[in-house]
């Protein structure tokens, strides 16, 4: 079982200092002021994830890079892995927004879309 | 030459032009946007992160998301987009407006108008503005042009980086250097706290265990062609501590100092500036000095949040539009920033009507109070969970709480946080 970890809340300003960690087999989160609180702790704790950015290459005389993100936070874990297969990729243009890049990356069920839409 | 007439001009194609543009043009006058760049966006363009458009979109979306949604709004609106022109001087002559520009596709274009709306956004502050001792070699960026490099051109500035200054967009360059494959060594602030969001910390700098060294200064910069090395020198009560200054090896710097508003433009035609926003000072209309010409966005005070700025430009827009059907102005009063306020926009009121005021404070407060007065009437109290200075405040004082105000107590309102 991990260790009890200090978080900072960051669903609201005022930031909270959480201590979230497991009491009895109960995972407990303290220092929160609200509901919010507690949730984010918990998925902090147990399986922090993230909105991942970046851009890849296109084959554009335009514009040489395109922005992307995945569509809901991914699992940190997966982070590096999902960047060093972007860096290899390019990309054909027409894009337009929204379009799929890589569906379901790693089986996490997280897709990655484009950002901008491109002209060919 | 090119020489034609619009009802008004609007310089700068970022959120705020775009915004002030489309409302203009909504009410059926004619309307030229001029952006210098190849596309519109602006700013947004670079910012391929997310956390833009909760408030206008209720989403989070990139930066790229939020102009493109702004852009596909210009489509049938019947403003006059000119792109790749960059305007060079802003003459006022008798009330008409004249713009000269240059381009590399229209060459010299002579634009008049009747009104101008400034939107130029904000320049970075650079090296020259901290004064910091040492070489001169290369490998010293502001942020936001090694934004720029990452996102755009795709060009990776350096591998070991320090990063001076603890503002968002330094944070954000934080993690995005650090996904490139840069390796960030420290953010070193010379404030006691951090200037940017707890969100931005967790993220940028905890996800990646990156130092942050804050009531620290980059004392100097070694390097001969490139940059090689910086010393760190920790302050205790403002005063440097010499002999615990350290080393960090490295080969870029980034600088995230502060932005000031684009300025060059607006006192060509003579608009006066604010010293408390370093934009220019404007009236309840978002109309500065110079009869006619408005600003919005960041060229007026530098906005953290680009919702803030597109509801902003609205606001403005509907004030040229006012001016243009030749709505004269009424009378006004001064809104003066009082305790602990660094500045607030609008300077102006007109008595009876709602106003909508952004701030800026110089404390880091829970459960602060903000409270707008006449100098022997509050007017309104309110509690704000959490203020800094990085975050800008924004009230809207009603047309109820003015009407505590019966008409010969409308005076200079002052606007005090505690
Ligand atoms: C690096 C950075 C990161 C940010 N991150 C966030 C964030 O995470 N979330 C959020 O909500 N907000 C963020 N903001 C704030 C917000 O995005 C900006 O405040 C907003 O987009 C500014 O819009 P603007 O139209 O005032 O200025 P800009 O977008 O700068 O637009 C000004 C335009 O005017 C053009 N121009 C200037 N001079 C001339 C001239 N002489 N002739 C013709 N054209 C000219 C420029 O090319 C530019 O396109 C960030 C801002 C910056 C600078
Ligand atoms: S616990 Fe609640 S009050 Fe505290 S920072 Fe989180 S959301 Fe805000």
């Amino acid at each position: 079982m991990k260790d009890p970890k200090k978080i900072i809340c960051i669903s609201c300003p005022i930031g909270c200092e959480l201590t979230v960690g497991y009491e009895n087999d109960q995972l407990s989160v303290s220092g929160n002021k609200c509901a919010r609180g507690k949730s984010y702790g918990q998925e902090e704790y147990l399986e922090p994830k993230r909105i991942v950015t970046a851009v890849v290459k296109t084959n554009s005389a335009t514009l040489t890079y395109i922005p992307i993100k995945t569509d809901q936070p991914l699992k940190k874990e997966y982070i590096n892995d999902l960047l060093n297969h972007l860096y290899q990729l390019e990309v054909k243009v027409p894009i337009t927004l929204n379009q799929c890049l890589l569906k379901n990356f790693n089986n996490t069920g997280v897709n990655i879309v484009f950002t901008r839409s491109l002209e060919a | 030459m090119i020489e034609k007439k619009y009802h008004s001009i609007v310089i700068g194609g970022g959120a705020a032009g775009l915004s002030a543009a489309y409302e203009i043009s909504k009410s059926g006058f004619s309307v030229a946007l001029i952006e210098r760049e190849e596309s519109l966006g602006g700013i947004l363009m670079q910012c391929i992160h997310n956390g833009f458009g909760l408030q206008e979109y209720k989403e989070e979306l990139t930066g790229p998301e939020y102009a493109e949604r702004a852009i596909a709004k210009m489509a049938g609106s019947g403003v006059e987009i000119i792109t790749s022109t960059t305007v060079s001087d802003l003459i006022d002559e008798n009330g008409t407006k004249t713009a000269h520009c240059y381009s590399a596709v229209h060459g010299a274009l002579k634009l008049g108008a009747d009104t101008i709306v400034l939107a130029m956004g904000c320049r970075e502050r650079n090296r020259g503005n901290i004064g910091t001792a040492g070489t001169r070699p290369a490998g010293i960026f502001t942020a936001g042009s090694a934004q720029r490099l990452i996102n755009i051109e795709g060009f990776i500035p350096g591998k070991r980086v320090v990063i001076i200054g603890s503002g968002d967009i330094g944070l954000i360059m934080a993690r995005r250097m650090t996904w490139v494959g840069a390796k960030v060594l420290a953010v070193v602030e010379i404030l006691p706290y951090a200037s940017g969001l707890t969100r931005n910390i967790t993220q940028c700098l905890n996800d990646f265990n990156i130092p942050l060294y804050t009531s620290h200064i980059v004392s100097r910069i070694y390097g001969h062609d490139r940059v090689e090395k910086v010393d760190i020198t920790p302050l205790v009560d403002g005063a440097p501590q010499d002999e615990d200054t350290f080393s960090i090896e490295c080969d870029t710097i980034l600088l995230s100092v502060g932005l000031i508003p684009e300025n060059e433009l607006s006192c060509k035609i003579g608009v006066e500036i604010n010293q408390d926003t370093k934009g220019p000072y404007v009236h309840s209309n978002y109309m500065t000095n110079v009869k006619g010409v408005f600003a919005c966005g960041n060229v007026l005070h530098v906005h953290d949040i680009v919702d803030f700025v597109t509801e902003e430009a609205r606001r403005c827009a509907v004030n040229v539009v006012d001016y243009l059907r030749r709505k004269i102005l009424p009378t006004e009063f001064r809104i003066q920033p009082g305790a602990n306020v660094i500045y607030l926009v609008p300077n102006h009121y007109v008595p009876g009507e709602e106003i909508n005021l952004y701030l800026r404070t110089f404390i880091v407060k829970n459960n602060a109070q903000l409270i707008v007065e006449t100098s022997d009437k509050v007017v309104l109290e309110k509690k704000l969970l959490h203020v800094r200075p990085s975050e800008m405040i924004k009230v809207r004082i009603g047309e109820k709480d003015l009407a505590r105000l019966s008409a010969d107590e409308f005076k200079d309102l002052k606007v005090s946080i505690v």
